[in-house]
């Protein structure tokens, strides 16, 4: 890494002690999830292999081929598709037909293995080139477009529900001078165990993530990349209980980032924690292979506990979230580890606490692009003030050297966004970027000054959190409320029945596919 | 009295306002903002601003001046509580009063997820140094959280002989709050509970008329601490039991 002068302070002894811990914390979860696949781990294997689909009631074909694995899952469901792929001389098209029809796949008589084999390394191949393919076509837009790339890249949100509404907004938005477009989710889709078939219209807060709108979206803003002469990034959601499925969607539709975190589907969606912590490790390893920038999800933290009180947690979980990574062979340049700007606005100084908090994730994490977030919950039915409040959030986010800058809203406390009220969170930020351009490298803090205080306070306190996170080991951390003040027993929580105990004859094809390319273990 | 907007003179009707059109910007886009803005019954209009969010949409700041005057006698609207008690004095008025704790049970009903309103009220800590109810030495306060469904909200409020119930509604999109709320009412009318147990609710986008609209005892909206809602369940109550004698 490169090494950084600190115009904090911040001690690269205590930085490289809370690495060291969130190591310690990380190694023997990481232990477990190499013993264990879940079921949606399986349905993302039988994705990428080409599974797709749905039967007349709506089940997704991976469902489907799922349901009749059964306990079978535990050797792993691809060599049943497989299987059927090679006995019934079918290609995947026609055999998701059939599943879809009610053809069973456990009832095949396994052929040859090593026919299976040939047939897995055929697909894989496949694979392997749709997603290289996806990743040199980014990577040549991103060159074709290089002097248009701002930094922070500009970050807003659609949510209508409707896939069509959708793509109008984020045009718009495009065009305006967004880089990148999230469709957020519609409510409780994360607590769904199958991803939705087809192109949607109805959705609430938030618009179904399938593999369909993946694409309307993709085509949408690809229109824009052109026309602007800048690349757009698409954003979704690869989290809850099909994570690596969503995983395996983006791959293979060009998406560019994930909301994917290792505990935020833990705290926030009761997702037990055994499912959670597997599947983040399988959607890491496509998400890598497919040059995917994370996005974690620190900013939660701070809408249940206090900015400045707990501003360990966002650390320790930026920390931990870190690891997690590497361990699944992805980069620091594709973690866009999160934090938040979400001090009360009625503390004393506490814009130079925000900017030294912000600052301070900026020295620890030198090579990863940042996603910083926006005031949420304190903004008010005021506009005016909260205009205000994104006024300096966009300031601190320029100083600090932020990756990708979420765009606040000034009706955040009312509705999701009108047209509009992205185009003066766009002019904003543009406005602020623009007029403090060099500014960082201007700018200096007093030793042992407010600033300097405030991170060097923060990194103690996130070692002293992860020192003990490491004694009761990070199960029971979570147990006893150490994350953002919520408890989750280990066998609590939805989806652990998903959860499988790997047997020794486990085969998976695309695992091992990842693993190989990322490589991963020996 | 007769009341108009005020900006910068009396009676001047000076209003602000923004919006999108869907069309491109241009000047026959603006003009066509100024009609609008004439239609919706304004004179004076003058369009300050206008922006394209695209090809096809256009955003405009306007100013207006109505000659449209409200009589402010006949507006009608009753805040729950005229005068609101501190956390001690809320205290002292139970032990006067009653002799025994107030039990309130709360929750964030329906598929709404937001606990910070709730907790705002009802947790220990409370909320911009405002403590909730739970610190309350003769408040019995129970927050069950949030997605709490109707039935064990209210199925909790009877097992506990609750005195009063209070039910937090963020989310209003397509209106669930309100399908939420009459869900609420109507469960609470089957078993008899309304007309006995206190009814309150708050939320973002609540006030204490829609409260009584939907059969609510009364309503609370942004900026709510604990002290408001205590004062209204007490002085409430001690109506109830000294009406009822
Ligand atoms: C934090 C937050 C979240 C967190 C919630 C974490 C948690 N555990 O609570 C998370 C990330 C989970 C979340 C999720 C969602 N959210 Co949200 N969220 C917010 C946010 C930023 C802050 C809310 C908050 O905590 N305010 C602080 C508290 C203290 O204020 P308050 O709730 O108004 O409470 C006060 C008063 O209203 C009153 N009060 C409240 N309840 C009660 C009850 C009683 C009895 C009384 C007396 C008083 C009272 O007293 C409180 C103290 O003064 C708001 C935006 C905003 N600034 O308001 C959006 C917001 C509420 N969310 C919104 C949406 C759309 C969602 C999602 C649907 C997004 C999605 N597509 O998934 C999901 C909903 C999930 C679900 N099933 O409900 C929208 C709602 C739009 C609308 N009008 O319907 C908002 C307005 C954001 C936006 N502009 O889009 N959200």
């Amino acid at each position: 890494m490169t090494p950084v002068k600190s115009k904090l302070g911040l001690s690269r002894a205590k930085i490289d002690k809370a690495r060291e811990l969130a190591a310690a914390v990380t190694a023997p979860v990481q232990q477990f999830i190499d013993r264990h696949t879940t079921v949606t781990i399986e349905r993302a294997t039988l994705r990428l292999l080409g599974a797709d689909g749905a039967n007349s009631d709506g089940v997704p074909v991976p469902n489907l081929i799922a349901q009749q694995c059964a306990e079978k899952l535990s050797g792993g469901a691809s060599l049943y598709y497989v299987n059927a792929l090679v006995k019934l001389g079918k290609t995947p098209a026609e055999l998701n037909k059939a599943v879809a029809g009610g053809l069973d796949l456990s009832q095949i008589e396994l052929t040859d293995r090593k026919a299976i084999q040939k047939k897995a390394d055929e697909l894989i191949k496949g694979l392997d080139g749709r997603i290289a393919g996806n990743v040199t076509h980014r990577n040549a837009k991103l060159r074709q477009y290089k002097d248009k790339v701002k930094s922070p890249l500009i970050y807003v949100i659609v949510a209508t529900g409707n896939i069509y509404e959708d793509v109008k907004q984020a045009q718009a938005a495009a065009l305006q001078g967004a880089d990148i477009i999230a469709v957020i989710r519609t409510t409780a889709q994360s607590l769904l165990d199958y991803v939705p078939y087809g192109a949607t219209t109805e959705g609430f807060g938030g618009t179904y993530a399938t593999q369909e709108n993946f694409r309307i979206m993709r085509a949408a803003l690809d229109e824009v990349v052109d026309k602007e002469g800048r690349y757009i990034r698409l954003v979704n959601y690869c989290s809850g209980l099909c994570m690596p499925e969503i995983a395996a969607m983006g791959a293979m539709e060009r998406l560019d980032m994930m909301l994917n975190d290792s505990m935020y589907g833990i705290l926030f969606r009761d997702i037990n924690m055994y499912r959670t912590f597997t599947d983040q490790y399988f959607s890491r390893m496509i998400n890598t292979a497919a040059d995917i920038i994370i996005n974690t999800g620190e900013d939660n933290y701070l809408t249940t506990s206090d900015a400045v009180e707990k501003a360990n947690t966002v650390l320790a979980s930026q920390l931990i979230n870190e690891q997690f990574a590497f361990k699944a062979g992805m980069p620091a340049r594709l973690m866009g580890l999160g934090h938040a700007f979400e001090i009360n606005p009625e503390l004393k100084n506490g814009f130079l606490y925000e900017y030294a908090q912000a600052l301070m994730a900026r020295e620890i994490f030198p090579e990863h692009p940042l996603k910083y977030m926006p005031p949420t919950k304190f903004m008010t039915g005021d506009v005016f003030k909260g205009y205000a409040m994104n006024t300096l959030f966009n300031f601190v986010s320029k100083a600090t050297g932020q990756g990708i800058h979420l765009l606040g809203m000034l009706t955040e406390a009312i509705h999701t966004p009108y047209l509009q009220d992205r185009h003066l969170a766009i002019e904003n930020a543009l406005y602020v970027h623009n007029a403090m351009e060099d500014f960082a490298g201007e700018i200096e803090f007093r030793k042992g000054g407010i600033m300097q205080k405030r991170a060097q306070l923060v990194l103690d306190e996130t070692i002293e959190l992860l020192g003990e996170v490491k004694r009761h080991g990070l199960f029971t951390a979570i147990e006893t409320g150490m994350f953002a003040e919520i408890k989750r027993p280990r066998d609590g929580g939805k989806g652990l029945d998903g959860v499988y105990e790997k047997s020794p004859e486990y085969w998976n094809p695309a695992e091992a596919y990842l693993k190989r390319k990322l490589k991963i273990g020996k | 009295m007769f009341i108009k907007p005020y900006g910068d003179t009396s009676n001047d009707g000076a209003v602000q306002l923004s919006f999108t059109l869907p069309v491109k910007n241009c000047g026959r886009a603006k003009e066509a903002a100024r009609l609008y803005v004439q239609k919706l019954g304004f004179q004076k209009v003058d369009v300050v601003h206008a922006a394209p969010l695209s090809e096809e949409f256009t955003f405009f700041v306007a100013y207006g001046k109505t000659d449209v005057a409200l009589d402010y006698d006949k507006v009608e609207y009753a805040e729950a509580v005229d005068k609101y008690m501190s956390m001690d004095e809320v205290n002292d008025f139970i032990k006067t009063h009653f002799k025994r704790k107030i039990v309130i049970v709360g929750a964030c009903s329906g598929t709404d997820a937001h606990t910070v309103g709730i907790d705002a009220i009802m947790n220990m800590k409370g909320y911009n140094h405002h403590f909730g109810l739970e610190r309350y030495p003769m408040i019995e306060a129970l927050n069950m959280g949030s997605q709490v469904p109707n039935e064990r909200l209210l199925a909790k409020a009877r097992e506990l002989k609750a005195d009063a119930v209070l039910v937090s509604q963020i989310v209003t999109q397509k209106d669930v709050h309100i399908k939420n709320l009459t869900e609420l009412i109507e469960l609470a009318e089957a078993e008899k509970m309304r007309g006995k147990t206190l009814l309150v609710v708050g939320g973002p986008r609540v006030n204490n008329k829609l409260a009584k609209e939907l059969g609510y005892d009364a309503g609370f909206g942004p900026g709510t601490y604990a002290e408001h809602v205590a004062t209204f369940v007490v002085k409430k109550l001690h109506e109830r039991m000294i009406g009822k004698k």
